[in-house]
C-alpha cells in the first residue's frame, strides 16, 4: 500500500479479510468435522464431534464402501488426468498459432471456444447417451474422456492464448543471434517461459474435469468408469438402517485434498490464469 | 491484440502493408497453412464434441422414441415440442431455473464485489492467505458442496436448526426452504469466481481518478458509484454473462439435495430425467434443444442488449 492508512481502516480491512476466511472455510470445516464423527455421533446435531473417530475413513478405504469408493477414485484420477493432458496438448498447439501466427479464422476459433464453454452440458449428454450405447462407449473411460474435452478444451485454449501473448518471443531470435541452435533457443528460452502457463492451464482444466457430475452419472452405470462425484450419489450405509452420511463425508474430504494441495502450492498462478483468460485490459 | 506484442509475422505484415500491395507471399501462405495445422485439431475436437451432439439432439427430438421400445420409433415432427410447451412441468422447471439464476447471480454480484473490494485493499501480507482461502470454494467439487450444505440443514445431522432455534423445521420438506438451501450452496461455491473477475476489473481502475475524486471532496460511496463502477463496467458485464449462463445450467445441487422433489426441478434436471431415467430419447432431446435455445437467447440478450464486449472476454484488446 502506497498510501498511509489509519489504524481504524487497517483494522477494518483486516476484519473484512477475516470474514472472507470464515466464509470460505466454514463449510469445509463442517464436512471435515462430520467425517470425523463416530457413527453414534452423526445425528447429534452439533457442529463438532463429541469423540473423534476414523471409523468413516476405515469404511471407505477398507470397509464396505471401499469397493465403490476406491474404483471411483481410480476412475476419477485416470479419466481427469488423461482428459487434461489431451486438452492441454491440443490447446498448446492452437494457442501457439493464435498468439504467434497470422491466419484467417483466428477469431472463429476463439469464438467457438467461447460458445463451447457456455454450452449446456445436458444438451450434449442426451444424444451421447444414446450414441455411446450403440457404439459401445457407454460406461468406459474413453466414453467420459471424449465429452470431458468439451469442458476442458475451451478454457485451455483461452487461458493458454492469454499466457502465450505475454511471452517475449523475440528472445528466441536473440538467443539464435547469440549462437544458439533452433532447438537450444526453444528449449532454453521458450520452454521455461511457457511452462508456467501450460502448467497453470493444466491445473484449471483438471479442476473442471474433477468437478464433473452430469457426464459421470449419465454415461456410466457401474464401477468400471464411474467417477467419484457420481459414485457419492450412490453411496449407501453399511446396513439399510445406517446412514451413508459418514462415508460420504469422509469420501468428500478425500477428494477435496488434491484440490486444496494444488491451491496451496499454486494459488497466485491459478488466480492469474483464471482472470487472464476471462478479463484482460 | 495488444500492440506491444507484435509477433514477427505481424511486423512483417505491417511493413509490407505500408509498402507495395502484393498478393499473398509464399511465406504468408505457409503461415496460414501452419496456423490451421496447429489450431485445426483443437477446433475440430470442439466441433465434434458439441456441434455434432446438438445436431443429433435436434434430429432425435423429431421422433417418438423410447429406448425401452426401440421398434416403435416413428417420425412425429414437432409433436414433442408441442407436448413439452403445453405442459406445466416445463414452465415450472423454467421458472425455477430463472428464479435460482436471478437470486444467485444478484446475491453473488453484490457479495462478490464486497469480497473483491476487501481483497483489493487488504494488506499485502494478508492477500495470499485470502486468495488461497477463496479459491477453495471455487475448486471444490459441486457435489461435495451440495452434501456439506445439505447435511448442515438436514433434520437428522444438521447443526443449523439447533443454532437458529428452529426445532424440527424440515428444510427439504417444501419448495421455498429447499430453494433457499440450494441457492446458498450455489452462491457459496461460485461467488469466488465472480469476485476474482471483479478484482481484476478493480485493478484496472486508475488510482489517479480515485485521488482526483477524493480531492474534489467525493465521499467513499460517491467514488464507488461514480468512478469505480463505471470504470469496470466491462469486467462486471463479462462476469455477469458467465455466471448467468452457468447458473442457468444448475443441476448438481438439485440432484443431491432434493432430487427434484417439491417442484424444485430445473430445466437441466428435467432433460436428465426424461432421457436417462425414463429413456424417453425423443422428449428428452426436445428438452435439451429448448435448453440450448434458452442459453443462446440469454447470450444474445447480453451481447446485443447490454453490449457486452466479448473481445474483452477473449483477452484480445
Amino acid at each position: 500500500m502506497d498510501r498511509q492508512l489509519s489504524t481504524r481502516a487497517k483494522v477494518g480491512w483486516a476484519l473484512g479479510g477475516l470474514a472472507i476466511l470464515v466464509y470460505a472455510l466454514f463449510p469445509v470445516a463442517w464436512i471435515v468435522s462430520l467425517s470425523l464423527k463416530a457413527p453414534s455421533d452423526l445425528s447429534n446435531q452439533q457442529f463438532l464431534p463429541t469423540r473423534f473417530s476414523l471409523e468413516n475413513y476405515r469404511e471407505i478405504f477398507t470397509g464396505n464402501a471401499s469397493e465403490l469408493f476406491l474404483s471411483a477414485l481410480r476412475n476419477s484420477v485416470g479419466i481427469c488426468l488423461i482428459a487434461t493432458f489431451i486438452s492441454v496438448v491440443l490447446a498448446m498447439f492452437a494457442a501457439y498459432a493464435i498468439a504467434r501466427l497470422e491466419f484467417p479464422g483466428k477469431r472463429l476459433i476463439l469464438s467457438t471456444a467461447l460458445a463451447v464453454a457456455i454450452f449446456p452440458v445436458i444438451s450434449i449428454v442426451t444424444p451421447l447417451f444414446n450414441l455411446w450405447r450403440q457404439i459401445g462407449l457407454y460406461d468406459t473411460w474413453p466414453g467420459l474422456i471424449i465429452p470431458y474435452l468439451s469442458l476442458t478444451l475451451p478454457i485451455s485454449i483461452w487461458t493458454l492464448s492469454a499466457f502465450f501473448r505475454e511471452i517475449p518471443w523475440e528472445m528466441e531470435q536473440a538467443a539464435q543471434v547469440d549462437g544458439a541452435t533452433n532447438w537450444q533457443a526453444f528449449r532454453k528460452v521458450i520452454v521455461p517461459l511457457a511452462a508456467p502457463g501450460v502448467f497453470t492451464t493444466a491445473i484449471i482444466s483438471f479442476f473442471i474435469a474433477w468437478n464433473d457430475f452430469v457426464y459421470g452419472i449419465s454415461l456410466t452405470s457401474t464401477e468400471r468408469a464411474r467417477p467419484v462425484p457420481a459414485a457419492l450419489a450412490f453411496f449407501t450405509g453399511s446396513s439399510q438402517f445406517e446412514l451413508p452420511t459418514g462415508a460420504i463425508s469422509a469420501a468428500a474430504v478425500i477428494v477435496t485434498i488434491p484440490v486444496v494441495v494444488l491451491i496451496l502450492l499454486f494459488q497466485r498462478r491459478i488466480v492469474a490464469g483464471l482472470t487472464n483468460g476471462a478479463v484482460k485490459g | 491484440m495488444s500492440s506491444t506484442t507484435l509477433a514477427p509475422g505481424e511486423q512483417e505484415r505491417a511493413r509490407t502493408a505500408s509498402g507495395r500491395r502484393p498478393g499473398l507471399t509464399d511465406r504468408a501462405k505457409a503461415e496460414r497453412r501452419l496456423g490451421w495445422m496447429l489450431a485445426g485439431p483443437a477446433f475440430a475436437v470442439m466441433l465434434l464434441v458439441t456441434a455434432y451432439p446438438i445436431l443429433q439432439a435436434v434430429y432425435e427430438s423429431l421422433f417418438d422414441f423410447r429406448l425401452t421400445d426401440p421398434d416403435n420409433r416413428s417420425f412425429t415432427g414437432l409433436t414433442n415440442y408441442w407436448v413439452i410447451l403445453t405442459d406445466w412441468i416445463w414452465w415450472r422447471s423454467l421458472l425455477v431455473t430463472l428464479l435460482i439464476t436471478v437470486v444467485t447471480v444478484a446475491v453473488e454480484l453484490v457479495l462478490g464485489f464486497g469480497l473483491a473490494l476487501v481483497m483489493h485493499r487488504a494488506l499485502t501480507t494478508l492477500r495470499p492467505i485470502i486468495r488461497t482461502a477463496i479459491l477453495i470454494p471455487y475448486a471444490i467439487i459441486t457435489v461435495v458442496s451440495a452434501f456439506a450444505w445439505q447435511y448442515a440443514f438436514a433434520l437428522d445431522t444438521g447443526f443449523v436448526n439447533p443454532w437458529l432455534n428452529l426445532g424440527a423445521f424440515n428444510w427439504f420438506g417444501s419448495f421455498s426452504p429447499s430453494i433457499v438451501v440450494i441457492c446458498l450452496s450455489e452462491i457459496w461455491k461460485t461467488t469466488p469466481f465472480i469476485s476474482l473477475l471483479l478484482l481484476a476489473g478493480l485493478a484496472q481502475v486508475s488510482e489517479d481518478l480515485q485521488e482526483a475524486a477524493k480531492v474534489d471532496g467525493a465521499t467513499w460511496w460517491e467514488r464507488l458509484r461514480k468512478v469505480t463502477i463505471p470504470n469496470m463496467k466491462a469486467a462486471i458485464m463479462v462476469a455477469l454473462l458467465f455466471r448467468t449462463l452457468d447458473a442457468f445450467r444448475v443441476f448438481d445441487n438439485i440432484f443431491i439435495m432434493t432430487n427434484g422433489a417439491n417442484g424444485t426441478e430445473s430445466v437441466s434436471f428435467l432433460a436428465y430425467r426424461q432421457t436417462i431415467s425414463r429413456l424417453e430419447i425423443g422428449l428428452g432431446s426436445a428438452v435439451s434443444v429448448l435448453l440450448f435455445l434458452c442459453v443462446v437467447l440469454i447470450s444474445a440478450l447480453f451481447i446485443k442488449g447490454f453490449k457486452v464486449d466479448l473481445s474483452q472476454a477473449r483477452g484480445e484488446k
